[in-house]
């Protein structure tokens, strides 16, 4: 697979709230294969930023983007694409785990049998459970409820769901932030291994974790309006250790945010 | 750990007798308000199985009523009842469901929507005898369904559904958004979050709102009366076309007799419909519990 490849670019990205506007002019490419990190203070814009990569802005009243977000060839926001076919190639996974109140088999078939998938639904499960490290632990269990997982299960049990549908990229809203370390390392090796096949936007408000797992960082900041907005991008270890701004060596010294 | 600050000494008695002298007045005035509610209830339920238990046995089920006291029982009421109460369940289901659908889910949050909220909310509030000088407008003469089961079932699904409407929209809005959102990130479309997130999640709760409204649809005596019109039926409803009786109507009836037997026969009719209500009360709240109890896993 080809490197350096953008699989998915975001061209003079504005979004507004109503009259907030919450991040202004952002853009910026992803690589293919990578994980990307979305770093900066609270309130930034990164959430926003994210949601807006596989629209799922759509469903707060009042959100308007402008600007566009370019994949395949295509501006997701063009009146002609639907938003749901655009989530099924861009899958997301948030901050906390909200696996359904369904058994762990069903959570993971759920968006095959929405989108008819349906062969071969138990090898799909098994694969998937499988890439999300997830399969020793509950491969006796497969009908009982997703409740009855810890925090760390859910969440790979999410990643799994998301993984089911094969997508190309993953968005995901600060996955380890409501888990204990021993969740968190799971879930950021497995992020690792992801690439082989995915391509991976994170956004995190953990610096080391941002080192630790991503290939390319974006620093994103607000304006006195609140308006975020992009100071910086390019591969993890330049950032990190030799960033050109110096609000973004501020940032990830631990001076502000 | 100091010697000084292990001497300290606090007050912890209460601080002032007046406060406790207040504290228990507030507790005798609450238990004077269940007491009260509660022998009001009590002193009914004596007074009507006093009344009413001797009248009742098998054959008042099964006879149709008749001007011989002890001839006569409440099947075509009770039948007319069921008739009915089926009816208004077909209608009420699916337009309840709908409308409490719409309101959360599809409805832009506009002035619009608004109104209509409050516009449900108030009708809840209407006093039934307007819904049934509707219902005898509208349905019986206007559409001209008659005074039938049908005209009935449809009056009483007009008086009901903002209840249905209401406790529906609070189960909908009980399903969590985490969950609305994980369904459209795998590429769910909205139907599809309604239909298999949010429905089966707030079935329960639909479930039991819609048996609490039937069990007051069931109780309704002046729309009935209004649309029926009818208190001596020797026959069973045998399609929604059919003129029908209801219990509250044949319990009105024989109250309302100037014999005294009537008012045996009556008492006993109204145990059948109190037993009736307590059941499908018992059945709400015992989905209720079983589903909250199974949310806490």
């Amino acid at each position: 697979m080809p490197n350096n490849e953008a699989v998915l670019s975001v061209r003079d990205l504005s979004v507004y709230y109503g009259e907030f506007r919450a991040i202004k002019n952002i853009s910026l490419s992803f690589q293919a294969n990578k994980v990307t990190a979305l770093i900066g203070p609270s309130g930034c814009g990164k959430s926003t930023l994210l949601r807006c990569l596989n629209r799922m802005n759509d469903l707060i009243p009042q959100a308007k983007v402008e600007g566009e977000v370019v994949y395949s060839q295509q501006d997701i926001y063009d009146p002609l694409v639907d938003p749901a076919q655009v989530r099924l190639h861009i899958g997301m996974v948030f901050q906390k785990p909200n696996p359904f109140p369904k058994s762990i088999f069903d959570n993971v078939a759920f968006g095959l049998k929405i989108n008819g998938l349906t062969e071969n639904i138990e090898d799909s499960v098994e694969k998937s459970l499988r890439s999300a490290a997830l399969w020793d632990e509950v491969k006796d269990r497969l009908d009982e409820s997703a409740m009855t997982l810890s925090g760390g299960q859910q969440q790979r049990l999410c990643i799994a769901r998301t993984l089911a549908v094969e997508p190309e990229i993953i968005l995901m809203d600060e996955p380890a932030s409501a888990l204990d370390p021993i969740g968190t390392l799971a879930i950021e090796s497995l992020m690792r291994d992801l690439t082989e096949r995915y391509t991976i936007v994170v956004v995190t408000h953990n610096m080391q974790q941002a080192a630790r797992v991503s290939d390319e960082t974006a620093f994103l900041m607000m304006d006195e309006d609140r308006a975020g907005y992009l100071v910086e991008s390019g591969k993890t270890d330049n950032i990190f250790q030799n960033p050109q701004d110096e609000r973004t060596e501020a940032y990830i010294t631990g001076r502000f945010g | 750990m100091t010697d000084e600050n292990f001497n300290k000494q606090y007050d912890l008695a209460p601080h002032s007798r007046g406060r406790r002298t207040k504290s228990i007045i507030f507790y005798l005035l609450l238990l004077t308000a269940i007491g009260v509610s509660f022998t009001g209830l009590l002193s009914l339920i004596i007074e009507i199985s006093r009344e009413g238990l001797p009248w009742l046995s098998w054959h008042f089920l099964t006879e149709f009523p008749s001007r011989f006291t002890e001839k006569a029982g409440m099947k075509s009421a009770i039948m007319g009842t069921v008739w009915v109460i089926s009816f208004t369940a077909l209608i009420i289901i699916p337009v309840g469901i709908g409308a409490a659908f719409y309101l959360e889910e599809y409805a832009k949050k506009n002035l619009l929507s608004k109104i209509i909220e409050i516009n449900i909310s108030n009708l809840a509030g209407v006093p039934s005898i307007v819904y049934g000088l509707l219902g005898l407008s509208v349905f019986v003469y206007y559409m001209g369904l008659g005074r039938s089961v049908l005209a009935g079932a449809l009056t009483l699904s007009l008086l009901v559904l903002p209840i249905v409407i209401v406790v529906s929209r609070e189960a909908i809005r009980t399903v969590p958004e985490s969950h609305k959102q994980a369904a459209y990130a795998l590429g769910a479309n909205r139907f599809q979050v309604v239909y298999k997130i949010i429905l089966p999640q707030a079935i329960p709760g639909i479930m039991t709102g819609t048996i609490l409204a039937l069990s007051r649809a069931i109780g309704e005596a002046a729309p009935m009366i209004a649309i029926s019109a009818l208190v001596y039926l020797t026959f069973v409803p045998t399609n929604p076309l059919d003129r029908f009786s209801v219990m509250p109507i044949q319990i009105f009836n024989w109250i309302s007799r100037p014999q005294d037997e009537f008012r045996g026969l009556a008492a006993a009719g109204i145990i059948v419909l109190l037993i009736t209500l307590i059941a499908m009360n018992a059945l709400a709240i015992y989905i209720r519990n079983r589903t909250q109890t199974r949310s806490e896993e």
